[in-house]
């Protein structure tokens, strides 16, 4: 069943030499299911995630088709009804948790706000409703997190922190962004084993969007990969390493590996007709 | 070529004395390349930071080049000896100032007169056009202001690169592009190195021996090929191991 | 390269050819990004203007501002050969407006040399410097930031005699430590950055770093402060005028006229008001020049191009 499906998306910032195309006609839909979006910086990849929720900045300019959530086109919704979309039915998770939470309330205040914002009921039942969100992403002691502050938290921990106030309101769609890449590897782990278990148990959508090819192919269901502002391949993610675009395969190319020791490592040449031609046809 | 004999780094004395490195010890040879990998806030940063006068209060022996460090004065020759390779190439670029002003003060600092062919050379050697010389970093890229970066350490001919994250700030591609600059750079110009990193593949593609650190300290030093065949020992080193080759 | 086009293109290319060639592209595209801000190409524009009445002063006055006539004094707007007015001396309003802005400019340029220069100095080595150096220095500020700025200035006057050049000097003691604190807050973030440890990595000392790599990432955000704080100067020297402490008569410095102007504000309301009305205008495009000045020079945006 689709949750989302985004149709011809474009994201245009105009400038001095003229207009960039950041994100240049992408086409996908998201069922219930892992969708990973992988490129490299500058690829579009992050532009696609928060068009979608419309949170492109000024003077940035979204167009599409249409990106249609079950069916209803968020692009001609008025602001006011965007609102109540972000969060209440797409939630987005940030790269840098330090940056998404307010460093002088404590993180039990932040998250009942997020909880009463979005339902009329008591002080105590957001309370309750927090500690179980806590729970749900493995944080063993909720009640001394609920009264702490955010800097007396760990990376990985306040990773945690953000996905469960992303949770709160029971979204249908996820957007996570490089979630984390911040984070130690060890660490890493454990925040996708929880967003992965959160999927699977709720039956939302997850649009991962990183930079890492290997975590993404592991983690994921499907992949999008993004060159140049468009979608060059997509493919499901166990078979990423069969990838046919020559640009997938200079990525996955270009990694150091353990097993394979080399004196040189095989560097991407980059083309100029991988911009132009958005593969034909493509209805991921 | 670097001897570290027993290094503790701490800071803020006192009440809130934090230890960041806790006797660590390890040597590397002339012409070697050699590792530290560990997860972050295990002091392996720490350790770059205090052989070059960064962080202030150590104690322990350094040696490079023959030579003992006291302190956190460093003189002429060590920095005639011994450059640095930051992790952020979009932090360690002055804003305002253009790659020629960059490598320019850098080679006259050194004591260098022939300035203009030097930035020239400069250059060529990491393999950036001169069209490049008179930009500001805002108009590179991470990859060319990395190498820049380096052209900068080079500047005074060196025997010794102190190499800290050098491309966890850049997309893959880009860092394949650096990692093969360095292994050439190593070679013309018979460097060794010293290279700190959280990434265990990119360790095991640049570097002849490694140390693994957890929480300041050094739980295990092995070679390459012992890394490649998993014969690590220590357990910690064991899992770091395992978690980058399940990817 | 002779057509205007392609010297645009040649300005506006990401591949400069030479150190000059990098510095004039770099400087004008600043420019351009100023220029899309009409307010402060409006403020900007007003200060011109200033400039060149500043200078074509003698020719532009329909009169001699020194002129008096008895006769002819207090005459209201738009009175013919006195389209401001006369004062109670029977002085055209609009001669010694006119007379005013060199006073006004010289005031300015030379706060603005002073000020900054000092708080730029005290700032940047008391926050790179650190330890005691920094507390006797801040300290220092504070002594001087607790007084409030009139007051100080008043004394400073009171002391050294009332003048134009003393009530500068008042100002300038007066409207250093606020840049002082800015130039400190700027170098504290700087001082730790990676690119001040690698060229503290080549052997750099204290007073380049501080001197080429510190004080010009400071500069800009001074600059901006400046031209904020250039109404509040004007401000300063008018109220010292106004108190008799500052321009004395028969100077037309506006604060002076305003203060004359006062007795008879009642009845004769211009002869105060169009004084006012020229501070105002001017301290008006500072702010102005300033908002734009600061889109373009912080160094926080430094990577729009």
């Amino acid at each position: 069943m689709t949750l989302l499906d985004v149709q011809n998306l474009w994201v245009k910032f105009p400038n001095r030499q003229g207009v960039f195309d950041a994100v240049r006609g992408v086409s996908f839909s998201l069922g219930r299911e892992r969708l990973g979006i992988v490129g490299e910086s500058g690829s579009g990849k992050s532009m696609t995630g928060r068009a979608i929720l419309r949170l492109i900045r000024k003077p940035g300019i979204v167009q599409a088709d249409h990106i249609a959530l079950e069916g209803r086109n968020l692009l001609n919704l008025p602001e006011v009804e965007m609102r109540k979309v972000r969060g209440q039915q797409i939630s987005m998770v940030m790269q840098d948790p330090k940056f998404s939470l307010n460093p002088v309330m404590r993180i039990g205040d932040q998250i009942m706000e997020a909880y009463l914002l979005h339902n009329r009921t008591s002080k105590a039942q957001a309370r309750a409703k927090s500690l179980e969100m806590l729970r749900a992403v493995s944080i063993n002691d909720p009640e001394r997190v609920m009264r702490a502050y955010p800097h007396e938290m760990s990376g990985g921990m306040g990773q945690r922190i953000m996905i469960a106030m992303m949770l709160i309101p029971d979204p249908k769609i996820l957007i996570a962004d490089e979630p984390t890449s911040a984070l130690d590897v060890s660490v890493q782990r454990q925040v996708l084993d929880i967003m992965d278990g959160l999927v699977k148990e709720r039956g939302m959508g997850l649009i991962f969007i990183s930079h890492d090819l290997n975590l993404v192919s592991e983690f994921c269901d499907r992949v999008l990969i993004m060159y140049a502002g468009q979608i060059v391949e997509v493919c499901d993610a166990d078979k990423l390493h069969d990838a046919q675009h020559p640009y997938t395969q200079g990525l996955l190319q270009s990694l150091p590996r353990l097993d394979q020791p080399r004196k040189y490592l095989p560097v991407l040449q980059r083309e100029d007709d991988w911009q132009k031609a958005p593969i034909a046809g493509d209805q991921a | 070529m670097i001897k570290v004999e027993n290094l503790n780094v701490w800071f803020d004395d006192g009440y809130d004395r934090v230890d960041a490195v806790r006797g660590a010890s390890f040597n590397v040879n002339q012409g070697e390349s050699f590792g530290l990998v560990g997860e972050s806030g295990s002091g392996k940063s720490t350790i770059l930071r205090a052989m070059t006068g960064l962080a202030p209060t150590w104690s322990g022996r350094i040696e490079i080049d023959g030579l003992a460090l006291h302190g956190h004065k460093r003189n002429r020759d060590f920095y005639k000896t011994v450059q640095m390779v930051f992790q952020d190439p979009y932090a360690s670029l002055h804003p305002r100032h253009s790659v020629d002003q960059v490598l320019g003060e850098a080679l006259h600092l050194q004591g260098f007169r022939d300035i203009d062919t030097r930035v020239v050379k400069l250059l060529d050697d990491v393999g950036l056009d001169r069209k490049f010389r008179f930009r500001y970093p805002h108009q590179l890229s991470g990859g060319q202001r990395q190498r820049v970066a380096i052209a900068r350490a080079l500047a005074g001919e060196p025997k010794v690169l102190l190499l800290d994250e050098p491309t966890s700030a850049l997309d893959v591609s880009v860092q394949a592009e650096i990692l093969n600059l360095l292994t050439d750079l190593r070679e013309e110009h018979g460097l060794t190195y010293l290279m700190v990193s959280h990434d265990l593949p990119v360790i095991g593609h640049m570097c002849e021996r490694l140390a693994v650190m957890k929480s300041g300290e050094i739980v295990e030093v092995m070679d390459v090929t012992q890394l490649r065949q998993m014969q690590a020992k220590h357990p910690y080193s064991q899992e770091l191991i395992g978690v980058s080759v399940a990817h | 390269m002779n057509t205007p086009t392609s010297y645009r293109a040649w300005l506006l290319t990401d591949a400069p050819t030479s150190r000059n060639h990098a510095r004039l592209s770099s400087f004008y595209k600043g420019w351009l990004s100023f220029r899309s801000n009409p307010m402060a190409m409006f403020g900007l524009g007003i200060l011109i203007a200033l400039l060149l009445i500043a200078l074509f002063a003698p020719i532009l006055a329909p009169h001699d501002w020194q002129a008096q006539d008895l006769s002819n004094r207090l005459q209201p707007l738009g009175t013919p050969g006195h389209i401001l007015g006369t004062d109670s001396l029977g002085r055209d309003i609009l001669s010694r407006l006119i007379e005013g802005t060199q006073i006004t400019l010289y005031i300015v340029t030379l706060v603005a040399l002073i000020a900054p220069v000092a708080g730029l100095l005290v700032g940047t080595v008391a926050g790179y410097a650190g330890g005691w150096v920094d507390v006797v220095l801040m300290r220092i500020t504070d002594i001087f930031l607790a007084f409030p700025r009139l007051v100080l200035a008043l004394a400073f006057v009171a002391a050294l005699g009332a003048g134009i050049e003393n009530a500068v000097l008042a100002i300038s003691l007066t409207a250093w430590p606020p840049y002082a604190r800015i130039a400190r807050a700027e170098t504290l973030t700087i001082r730790s950055s990676d690119y001040i440890a690698a060229i503290r990595l080549q052997g750099a000392g204290p007073f380049r770093i501080i001197i080429k790599h510190i004080w010009p990432l400071c500069i800009s955000s001074l600059i901006v402060r400046v031209t904020l704080d250039m109404a509040g100067i004007i401000l300063a020297a008018a109220g010292l005028g106004f108190l008799g402490l500052g321009a004395q008569p028969p100077s037309p410095e506006w604060g002076a006229m305003i203060s004359e102007g006062r007795r008879f504000i009642l009845d004769h309301w211009w002869v105060a008001t169009m004084p006012g009305l020229a501070i105002f205008t001017v301290s008006l495009a500072f702010n102005l020049l300033g908002d734009g000045l600061r889109d373009v020079l912080d160094p926080k945006d430094g990577d729009s191009q």
